[in-house]
């Protein structure tokens, strides 16, 4: 298995001495945590693990010590949450690094050795171990310890009442769907010999008993399996609405009491299979609703759960670096904290000491990772991924930019969208109709051929589906969200969906929407012999200490191209003018050219291109250079405009800048109506305009400063970004600073009202189809429940593809880099 | 034919049976995990220090 650490697989670092015999052979080890996690595992006996296993193990960093706050479940008060009776103890852990079937076996074969221990059962899906252990013999402490010595980490699982709800139900529905499949089985297998039978040859004693015994078998079906339908009508006749269960519970009910008197006097027609039948497939259509539900809550679910319970505080940072385990409910801004890697950032702060990756994927859909260093800020919920870090805690937990998502989330579960409040007000007149017309097809039939009218009339109940259509659009709208929500994007207003695939024009904000907001150094220009990099250097070294954003742009700049750096000393800065130092003993000045000549001696002629703030270099009688500056545009911006012009909706630019910057800006992207220098009256005037001459208008905006016109327009994104988009008051958030995410809702967009479309179409086709044929008696009970249940399963089906869409093909490069340089 | 006087019911009280024991093993958890023990079974115990 390659020839990195045989437990972990991790490349070996150089000064790796570490060594662990398993099986007679002398294995490398990386770190002397997996080498402590393979010697326990060699010596509890266990080492087929490593023959057996098909993915290495996860890295063990820290093995050893159990950390202290997991030593607080053994205090006595903590303990009374696991206790199951007088003796035993129960729990559920949460485990962290099961890569493959062997540690399935690995850490149910370690559990049971623990003392105590008696039964232990690890699900592999759900990555949840339960444990039932004897008081007396062990405590919790020691079987969490004894999982991580074997290299895992687990911890109690805190139960959310709400995931134990939905299990429950999961597994209700999952009960009656069984129990209504076998007694349809079986009721078919009596069923059938009375279709098959030539008149005559089947003896009416046998009949009558296979009558009975379906009787008995539909009555588990009707009184256990169709519980929710049932329920479904009762509640909502008690609310004087028409739903979708009415009619199928109508349906069950006429068809099974038909069939009870006619077993009951022994002559006339029983539907016992049509009735099972019925009930199963409408369950099946049910649970797979509820699955795809329920995939669609995992991705909010994840959010959720993503902030840690503790936090080690520092509490004497930086004399100190003693560690205290605290709940991160505790935190308080200005705390220090050390986030170890592998753990979630329990609040948002900014590092003080230390450089690491994080992997924000919850928190913005992005999955690669992010480099950060000293002074960035952090999210809560990030995930450092490489090393230590120092955050001082900038916000309490509840103000954190994940409780402002959360926030979001809440706000966005309220409403439907118009389309959904339409196709359920529609399903309830269409239900009311369907019943006045089963009433009048009974009518008909009993005067016209009396024997028919039950079988009829329990056929038109059936077979009219306004299942399809009350489930054509929320669960459409359901997977489309998660799919979202998945790649960044959250939607807070439902209607976002429905209306952004008539948008007819799209609006941008300039600054901080198709630019990042932060300036970037765009070209040098030299006017001596003095080389661009080596102005670039020697501006760097005067601006380092300089917290001006034009300075950290020019640095930054520095940094990324250039190697061996230049010393300045003696600088001395003069506000809104700029610095001057000497380099080598020699007085330079950067700044503005004003400043700048005052040291140059000299004047400058010189033009500075649209759009670009500059600054210039400068020494005793020569000027140097000048750094274009300019606010970077994203680098996904140009496709986005493309994409949606493309797509025939006009784009416009509409900048609070000056004219020729957001000219200059929109230039570059190939906007052709630009506004800039507009107030953010003027802006809201222009759209309003805009919607006065019919058009449907988007608006993206960075959600602060937008906030009148996001609110205008008739669908608006916001570029999401820490705790301010609590207060955004656009319909839609980008957590990701990819401004392709837009395109990407647009075109799912357009796919999610396609597919709703193709869901109301069906329903409807299939209903003017299928309701005058059971009218006319052309279709018996058993095909119309066939009928009625595979066009609700199709719908439902149609609707989940919408998880499957991948993210458009717009993407090139880096995420949100400026330009290049172009030296 | 006779036979069928005593298989049907025989039929019917096997059903009931079978719907008894599902819920048994519904309420044990048999159906909680359908990954685990798939793989699990491949795993041979005969050569540990057990």
């Amino acid at each position: 298995m390659g020839t990195g650490c045989y437990h972990c697989g991790l490349d070996m670092p150089p000064d790796a001495h570490w060594s662990v015999r398993i099986d007679g052979v002398d294995r490398a080890m990386c770190c002397p945590g997996c080498a402590a996690a393979a010697q326990t595992i060699v010596e509890m006996g266990l080492e087929d693990y490593y023959r057996n296993r098909s993915a290495f193990s996860a890295k063990v960093d820290g093995a050893g010590a159990l950390p202290p706050e997991l030593l607080l479940y053994d205090l006595p008060q903590a303990q009374e949450q696991f206790e199951l009776d007088g003796e035993h103890a129960e729990a559920t852990l949460t485990l962290e690094g099961i890569r493959c079937a062997a540690c399935v076996w690995l850490i149910e074969r370690r559990l049971t050795r623990v003392p105590g221990v008696q039964a232990v059962n690890l699900n592999a899906s759900t990555e949840r171990l339960y444990v039932r252990w004897s008081k007396a013999l062990c405590k919790p402490s020691d079987i969490l310890q004894a999982v991580r010595d074997i290299g895992y980490r687990a911890y109690p699982y805190d139960a959310a009442r709400h995931d134990a709800q939905l299990r429950r139900a999961g597994k209700t529905l999952f009960r009656q769907l069984f129990v209504a499949g076998l007694s349809m089985m079986q009721v078919m297998m009596y069923a059938i010999p009375a279709y098959l039978a030539d008149d005559g040859t089947l003896d009416t004693d046998m009949a009558g008993l296979m009558r009975w015994a379906s009787l008995l078998l539909t009555i588990p079906a009707v009184c256990y399996s169709a519980l929710p339908f049932f329920r479904g009508a009762y509640a909502n006749l008690r609310q004087r609405v028409l739903g979708m269960d009415v009619p199928v519970a109508l349906g069950i009910t006429a068809a099974f009491g038909a069939s009870v008197v006619a077993v009951w006097r022994g002559s006339g027609e029983v539907y016992f299979d049509s009735v099972t039948m019925f009930i199963f497939l409408l369950l099946c259509s049910r649970y797979l609703e509820l699955i795809a539900r329920r995939k669609a809550a995992g991705a909010l679910e994840k959010l959720q759960h993503a902030l840690p319970a503790s936090a080690a505080r520092l509490t004497a940072y930086p004399a100190q670096r003693e560690v205290t385990v605290v709940a991160a409910a505790e935190l308080r801004a200005g705390d220090y904290i050390l986030v170890k890697p592998g753990e979630a950032i329990p609040a948002d702060g900014e590092i003080v000491s230390g450089e690491t990756s994080v992997d924000m994927s919850l928190l913005t859909g992005e999955s690669a990772a992010l480099r950060k260093r000293k002074g960035d800020y952090l999210p809560g919920g990030a995930i450092n991924i490489a090393q230590a870090v120092v955050l001082r805690v900038s916000k309490v937990a509840a103000d954190s930019t994940l409780a402002a998502l959360l926030k979001l989330i809440e706000r966005a579960g309220n409403g439907k969208p118009r389309i959904a409040m339409w196709a359920d007000s529609v399903a309830s007149w269409f239900v009311a109709a369907l019943l006045l017309f089963a009433v009048a097809v009974f009518a008909f039939w009993q005067w016209h051929d009396a024997a028919r009218a039950w079988p009829i009339a329990i056929a038109v109940l059936v077979v009219s589906c306004p299942c399809a259509l009350s489930l054509a659009t929320p669960t459409a709208l359901a997977a489309a969200t998660d799919r979202l929500v998945r790649q960044g994007v959250l939607i807070v207003q439902p209607h976002v969906l429905e209306v952004l695939h008539r948008t007819t024009h799209i609006v941008f904000d300039k600054t901080g929407t198709l630019t990042i907001g932060k300036p970037a150094l765009h070209k040098v220009i030299t006017f001596d012999e003095m080389e661009g990099p080596a102005c670039l250097q020697f501006a760097a070294a005067l601006e380092t200490n300089s917290a001006h954003p034009l300075a950290q742009a020019i640095v930054a700049a520095a940094n990324s191209t250039l190697v061996g750096a230049v010393i300045a000393d003696e600088v001395v800065s003069r506000a809104g003018q700029g610095l001057e130092g000497l380099v080598d003993g020699i007085p330079y000045r950067l700044g503005n050219a004003a400043y700048v000549a005052e040291l140059t001696g000299r004047p400058l002629n010189d033009r500075v291109p649209a759009g670009m703030t500059p600054v210039y270099l400068g020494c005793s009688g020569t000027w140097l250079a000048r750094f274009d500056l300019s606010d970077a545009i994203r680098s996904d911006a140009q496709q986005v405009v493309r994409h949606f012009q493309k797509l025939g909706k006009n784009v416009i630019l509409l900048s609070g800048d000056q004219q020729d910057v957001a000219q200059y800006v929109g230039g570059k992207l190939g906007i052709n109506e630009v506004h800039g220098a507009c107030l953010p009256e003027q802006k809201l005037a222009f759209v309003q305009a805009l919607q006065q001459q019919g058009a449907i208008v988007a608006m993206v905006g960075d959600g602060i400063n937008d906030a009148a016109v996001l609110r205008a327009a008739d669908v608006s994104f916001a570029m999401g970004s820490g705790a301010e988009l609590a207060q955004t008051h656009a319909d839609t958030v980008l957590l990701s600073p990819r401004l392709s995410a837009i395109a990407d809702t647009a075109e799912l967009a357009a796919r999610t009202m396609r597919i709703i479309r193709q869901n109301l179409a069906w329903a409807s086709v299939y209903n003017l189809i299928a309701i005058p044929a059971a009218a006319m008696g052309w279709i018996n009970p058993w095909m119309s429940g066939i009928g009625m249940s595979v066009s609700s399963a199709l719908v439902v089906l149609n609707a989940l593809r919408l998880r499957r869409v991948q993210r458009l093909k717009l993407r090139t490069g880096p995420t949100h880099s400026p330009h290049p340089l172009r030296a | 034919m006779e036979a069928l006087y005593l298989l049907i019911p025989l039929s019917t009280g096997l059903v009931f049976f079978a719907i008894w024991l599902f819920f048994k093993a519904s309420d044990s958890g048999q159906f909680e995990d359908l990954q685990g023990p798939a793989e699990r079974i491949l795993q041979d115990d005969d050569n540990t220090a057990d």
